[in-house]
C-alpha cells in the first residue's frame, strides 16, 4: 500500500515516558543509518525473546516502506548503541519504538522535501512505496537509499507525528526476526560462541550464600593444574578453566570436592511470610501510585472485609543457564553477554575492576528468555574475573542448571493485605498494604558502589564489595507497589508500601514485579466481594470503572464467556481484569479449569482480551500475552524456591517443578486494536490477571479460596482443612 | 579410543573420552551448536536428538552408547520430508519466542510424526511433556504440531 505524506498531527502518545529515549539521543542518525541499500536500526533495547527486534523492524517498515528483508538491527554494543538503560518494564515498544517511529517519520518527510527541491511539485504529490518515492503522473522515481548520502548527519528527530495510516484490525503479522534460524538450529546464543583459543570456565559455588572458602586441598589443585586447567581464586570466588567443556565440568566437580567451606551460621531458616509484617518494615504511604514520606494514617476501622495474599520466593528459571564470553586484551575488556542492561553493567564492571569506562565494551548476544534479572549480569562479571586472570584468552563461562536455580536473584516473596468497606453494592473504602523485599537488585551505578555491590562474585572476593541494603524504590508504580493502586474508582483508598529487608535471599526484578501479587490480591478480593454481594463479577467490576477502553475489554470478554458451555461439576470459571501500571496494556482474562479428587488443577480454557493500543506485531503481542499467562499459571500452580540452613534445596526442575505440556489449556487471545493510540508493551500485562483468574476459578470449582501461591494439591487440601 | 558416529548421514571419528555426554561431542568436537543444553539432567528436553528415529536426550548418556547408531541433530532435520514439514510448521505458526527450546521440540515432533503421522492429543502431550518452554510458547508449538501432522 503506498504511503502518502502525513500531515503533522497531534502527538500520537500522551505525555509519558515514551520520549525518554529520544531526549538523550536526538538525531535521526542516532536511530537510523544506511549501509548500501540496507537500513540499519540502532536501539539500546535488547531482544530477550519478547520480539522487540521484530516490532522495531515493523515500525521502520511502516514509516519508510523499505522492504523487510532490507532492514537490520545493529549490534547492541556499548559505545555504539543508544544508551536506553535496561530493557525492562515492558517499555521497549513505548520508548525505543516511539523514538524510532519519530526518527523514521522525520527522515521520510525530510527526504520528500529533498525530492520536492530537486523535481518540484508538492510534497503531497510524492508517493512512497517499497522504499521508492515517485511523483504521480511522471516517471520520476527516487530510491530513498539514493537520497541518503545527501541527508545531513545532524538532522534532529521531530516528535509528535501521527503514525502511518492503518485501518483498524488490519493487523500486521511480520515474521519473527530470527525464527527461521531457530527452527534450523542456526540461531546463535551466547552459549554458542566459539573463538580461536577460547577456554571454557565454570565457577565452584559455596554450599550457600553466606559460606566462605577456608581452604582447598593442595594436592587436588596441583593435579588439576598439571592436567592443564587454570584455577582462579579471589577470596571465596573460585573458578576453573580449560580448553574442552566436558573435561572442565568434570574438573570443576573435582575441585568442588576439594574445598573446605566455613558455613558460618548458615542461611536463616525463618518463615518469610512471618517476617513480612509492618513491625520491621520501612513504611511509605502511597499516593497516586508513588511512595511518599507523608505520615501514615490509621486504617479506617470500618473496613470489615479483610484478606491477606502471599507469594513465595520464585525464580526466573531461564531455560538456558546464564553464560558470557569475556576477553581481556591487557588494555580492553570485551564482554559478550545476554544482560538486559549493557550500559549499567559496563559501569558496574568497570568500577569493580578499577577500569575506565572506555576500557570495557559489552556487546549484547541473545540468551534464552529471561523474564527479568536472572543470572546474566553475574555470569558476565564472573567471565570478566576469569578473563582478567588469563590475559589474551577468550573465556566462555557458563552456569550450570544448579547455579541458575540456586544463585540467580529470586523474585521477592510478597504479602498483600487488603481491607474494604462496602456500601450499596460498591466498595466505599479500600486499604492495601504490600510487604516485600526489594525488586531492584540490578547492578547499576549508585551510592555506596551500588553497581559492584550487586554483582554476586564481588560478595566473595578477597576485598568484598556488598551486599548492601537496598534503598527503597520511590518511583511511580515501581517495585513492590506496581499496581498497588487499584485501577478502580474507590471513594477512599489507603495504600502502604512496607519494605522489609534482611530476609534470607538476594532478590531482584522478575516479570511485572509487584504487579503479580498485587493483582492476584486485588482481583481475588474483587471476586470475594462480588460473591459476597451476589453481584456477577463483570457487573461488580464495571460498577467501579469509567475508562471506556477498560469497559471495552470487559465487554468483549463477557461476550466470549457468554458463548461458553456451562461448567461441569468439579470445574469452575474465574475472571480478572488489570491494566499494567494503570496506564499500559489492559487485559481481561477468563479461565476454566477443573480440580480432581487428588486436588490437582487441570487448566482447560483461557480467553485473553487485550488492548495494547496500536498493534505493531499482532503475532508477537499474542505470543507475549500467551507466554505471560502460562508463566503466571506456572507460578500459581507449581513454583516456589525452598531452602534450609544448609542452602537452597530447589536446585533443578524436579525440586522446582514448572508448567509442562501436560497442563496447557486451550488459549484464545483477542486484540482490541486502536491504530491511532500509543503502542504499549504487553510482556508483563497478562501474568497478574492470569493468577487471579485461576484463583477465582478454583473457588468457583471448589469453594476453596486460595490466597497463597502455589496452589499445589497439598496446599489446596490444607486450605480446605483449615476452612 | 576412537568412536565412529554417524551424524546427519556423515560418519565422524571421535576421540573424546568415552564417558563424554553426546551433547558435548556434538557441540564442542563437531561444531554442531544447534543442539542446546538446558539442564544436563535429562529434565528439560532442550538437548533432544534423533537416534535411529527416536527422540533421545543427549545431555547425560555417554557418547560410547551411540557408537554405530544413526544420529540426526537439528541441523540434519531438514533431510527428511517430515522434518522439513515440522520446521515449516514451526515457522508458520511462529512457535517460538526466545527459541532456546525450539530445536528440542522440532526434533521431538519429527520423531513423533515419523512414527505416528496423525497423533491424538494424548500422544502429543506424551511426546512433548519432557520438554520445557519457559517463554510459554506451548500453544503455538501445539498449533505447529497440528499443522505438520495429517490431521
Ligand atoms: S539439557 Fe538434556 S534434558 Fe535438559
Ligand atoms: S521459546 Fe523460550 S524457552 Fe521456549
Amino acid at each position: 500500500m503506498p504511503l502518502r505524506v502525513t500531515p503533522k498531527g497531534i502527538a500520537c502518545c500522551g505525555a509519558g515516558l515514551e520520549q525518554v529515549s529520544l531526549d538523550a539521543h536526538t538525531l535521526i542518525a542516532d536511530w537510523i543509518t544506511f549501509e548500501g541499500d540496507r537500513l540499519l536500526i540502532h536501539t539500546g533495547k535488547v531482544d530477550i525473546g519478547q520480539r522487540i527486534s521484530t516490532a522495531l523492524i515493523q515500525i521502520t517498515h511502516e514509516e519508510l516502506t523499505i522492504p523487510w528483508g532490507r532492514i537490520d538491527i545493529a549490534p547492541v554494543r556499548t559505545g555504539h548503541a543508544p544508551d536506553e538503560g535496561i530493557t525492562s518494564g515492558s517499555n521497549s515498544v513505548e520508548q525505543s519504538g516511539y523514538a524510532l517511529r519519530s526518527a523514521a517519520i522525520t527522515l521520510r518527510e525530510h527526504m520528500i522535501m529533498m525530492a520536492v527541491a530537486r523535481h518540484g511539485a508538492d510534497a503531497a504529490d510524492w508517493q512512497l512505496t517499497d522504499g521508492v518515492l515517485s511523483l504521480s503522473g511522471t516517471n520520476h522515481r527516487i530510491e530513498l537509499t539514493d537520497l541518503i548520502p545527501d541527508v545531513a548527519p545532524d538532522v534532529p528527530v521531530d516528535q509528535g507525528h501521527l503514525p502511518a495510516h492503518r485501518a483498524q484490525n488490519d493487523l500486521p503479522r511480520p515474521e519473527m526476526s530470527g525464527l527461521r534460524k531457530m527452527v534450523q538450529g542456526a540461531f546463535t546464543y551466547v552459549h554458542d560462541l566459539e573463538w580461536p583459543d577460547m577456554v571454557h570456565a565454570r565457577v565452584i559455588r559455596p554450599p550457600h550464600a553466606r559460606a566462605t572458602l577456608r581452604d582447598i586441598d593442595p594436592k587436588t589443585v596441583v593435579n588439576l593444574k598439571a592436567a592443564g586447567f587454570s584455577i582462579i581464586r579471589d577470596g571465596s570466588f573460585l573458578a576453573l578453566a580449560g580448553t574442552k567443556e566436558w573435561p572442565v565440568i568434570k574438573a570443576a566437580t573435582k575441585l568442588s570436592g576439594a574445598c573446605d567451606w566455613d558455613l558460618g551460621a548458615g542461611l536463616p531458616a525463618k518463615n518469610v511470610f512471618d517476617a513480612l509484617n509492618p513491625k520491621d518494615a520501612q513504611r511509605f504511604l502511597v499516593v497516586d501510585g508513588t511512595p511518599t514520606s507523608k505520615p501514615i494514617p490509621d486504617t479506617n476501622p470500618n473496613l470489615d472485609h479483610t484478606a491477606r495474599f502471599e507469594r513465595p520466593y520464585q525464580i526466573h528459571g531461564s531455560l538456558a543457564p546464564s553464560a558470557a564470553l569475556a576477553h581481556w586484551t591487557g588494555e580492553k575488556l570485551k564482554l559478550h553477554s545476554h544482560s538486559q542492561g549493557i550500559y549499567p553493567l559496563r559501569d558496574s564492571i568497570a568500577d569493580s575492576l578499577g577500569l575506565a569506562l572506555e576500557q570495557v565494551e559489552i556487546t549484547h548476544v541473545p540468551g534464552s528468555g529471561c523474564y527479568g534479572h536472572g543470572g546474566a549480569d553475574d555470569a558476565g562479571f564472573e567471565a570478566c574475573l576469569v578473563a582478567m586472570a588469563l590475559p589474551g584468552t577468550p573465556v566462555l563461562l557458563k552456569w550450570s542448571r544448579e547455579d541458575e536455580h540456586a544463585w540467580e536473584p529470586f523474585a521477592s516473596a510478597m504479602a498483600v493485605e487488603l481491607a474494604a468497606e462496602m456500601e450499596g453494592g460498591k466498595i466505599k473504602a479500600y486499604s492495601a498494604q504490600v510487604f516485600s523485599d526489594t525488586h531492584r537488585g540490578r547492578p547499576r551505578p549508585g551510592p555506596n558502589r551500588t553497581g559492584p555491590a550487586r554483582l554476586l562474585a564481588n560478595h566473595f572476593r578477597a576485598d568484598p564489595i556488598g551486599p548492601i541494603a537496598t534503598a527503597p524504590n520511590l518511583g511511580k508504580h515501581a517495585g513492590m507497589h506496581r499496581n498497588l493502586e487499584p485501577v478502580y474508582a474507590f471513594a477512599e483508598t489507603h495504600l502502604v508500601k512496607n519494605l522489609v529487608t534482611d530476609l534470607p535471599h538476594r532478590t531482584s526484578a522478575m516479570r511485572c514485579l509487584g504487579a503479580a501479587a498485587n493483582i492476584f490480591a486485588l482481583e481475588s478480593f474483587m471476586d470475594e466481594l462480588a460473591r459476597g454481594q451476589s453481584i456477577p463479577p463483570f457487573e461488580f467490576r464495571r460498577a467501579h470503572l469509567e475508562d471506556p477502553r477498560a469497559l471495552g475489554v470487559l465487554a468483549e470478554l463477557e461476550r466470549q464467556v457468554s458463548l461458553r458451555p456451562a461448567m461441569a461439576d468439579g470445574s469452575g470459571r474465574g475472571i480478572a481484569y488489570a491494566q499494567y501500571k494503570n496506564k499500559m496494556t489492559r487485559v481481561g482474562i477468563s479461565v476454566e479449569l477443573d480440580v480432581n479428587d487428588r486436588a490437582e488443577i487441570r487448566l482447560l480454557d483461557a480467553r485473553i482480551v487485550a488492548d495494547a493500543g496500536r498493534v505493531i506485531d499482532a503475532d508477537g503481542l499474542t505470543a507475549q500475552l500467551e507466554g505471560g499467562f502460562l508463566q503466571a499459571a506456572s507460578w500459581t500452580l507449581y513454583e516456589q524456591a525452598t531452602w534450609d540452613q544448609g542452602g537452597i534445596q530447589s536446585r533443578d526442575w524436579d525440586s522446582y517443578p514448572v508448567i509442562r505440556f501436560d497442563n496447557v489449556p486451550n488459549i484464545e487471545v483477542t486484540l482490541l486494536d486502536h491504530p491511532n493510540a500509543a503502542s504499549v508493551g504487553a510482556g508483563e500485562a497478562s501474568p497478574g490477571p492470569a493468577i487471579a483468574a485461576i484463583a477465582n476459578a478454583v473457588f468457583d470449582a471448589t469453594n476453596i479460596r486460595m490466597r497463597r501461591m502455589p496452589f499445589t494439591p497439598d496446599a489446596i487440601r490444607q486450605t480446605a482443612a483449615a476452612e | 579410543m576412537t568412536l565412529s558416529l554417524t551424524i546427519n548421514g556423515k560418519t565422524h571419528e571421535v576421540r573424546s573420552d568415552p564417558d563424554t555426554p553426546l551433547i558435548y561431542v556434538l557441540r564442542d568436537e563437531l561444531g554442531l551448536k544447534g543442539t542446546k543444553l538446558g539442564c544436563g539432567l535429562e529434565q528439560c528436553g532442550a538437548c533432544a536428538v534423533l537416534v535411529n528415529g527416536q527422540a533421545v536426550l543427549s545431555c547425560v548418556s555417554a557418547v560410547e552408547a551411540f557408537d554405530t547408531k544413526e544420529i540426526t541433530t537439528i541441523e540434519g532435520i531438514s533431510g527428511t520430508e517430515i522434518g522439513r514439514a515440522v520446521q515449516d510448521a514451526f515457522l508458520k505458526m511462529s512457535a517460538a519466542q526466545c527459541g532456546y527450546c525450539t530445536a528440542g521440540l522440532v526434533v521431538a515432533t519429527t520423531a513423533l510424526l515419523s512414527r505416528t503421522p496423525a497423533p491424538d492429543d494424548d500422544m502429543i502431550t506424551q511426546a512433548l511433556t519432557p520438554h520445557l518452554c519457559r517463554c510459554g510458547s506451548h500453544p503455538r508449538v501445539l498449533r505447529a504440531v497440528a499443522r505438520a501432522s495429517n490431521r
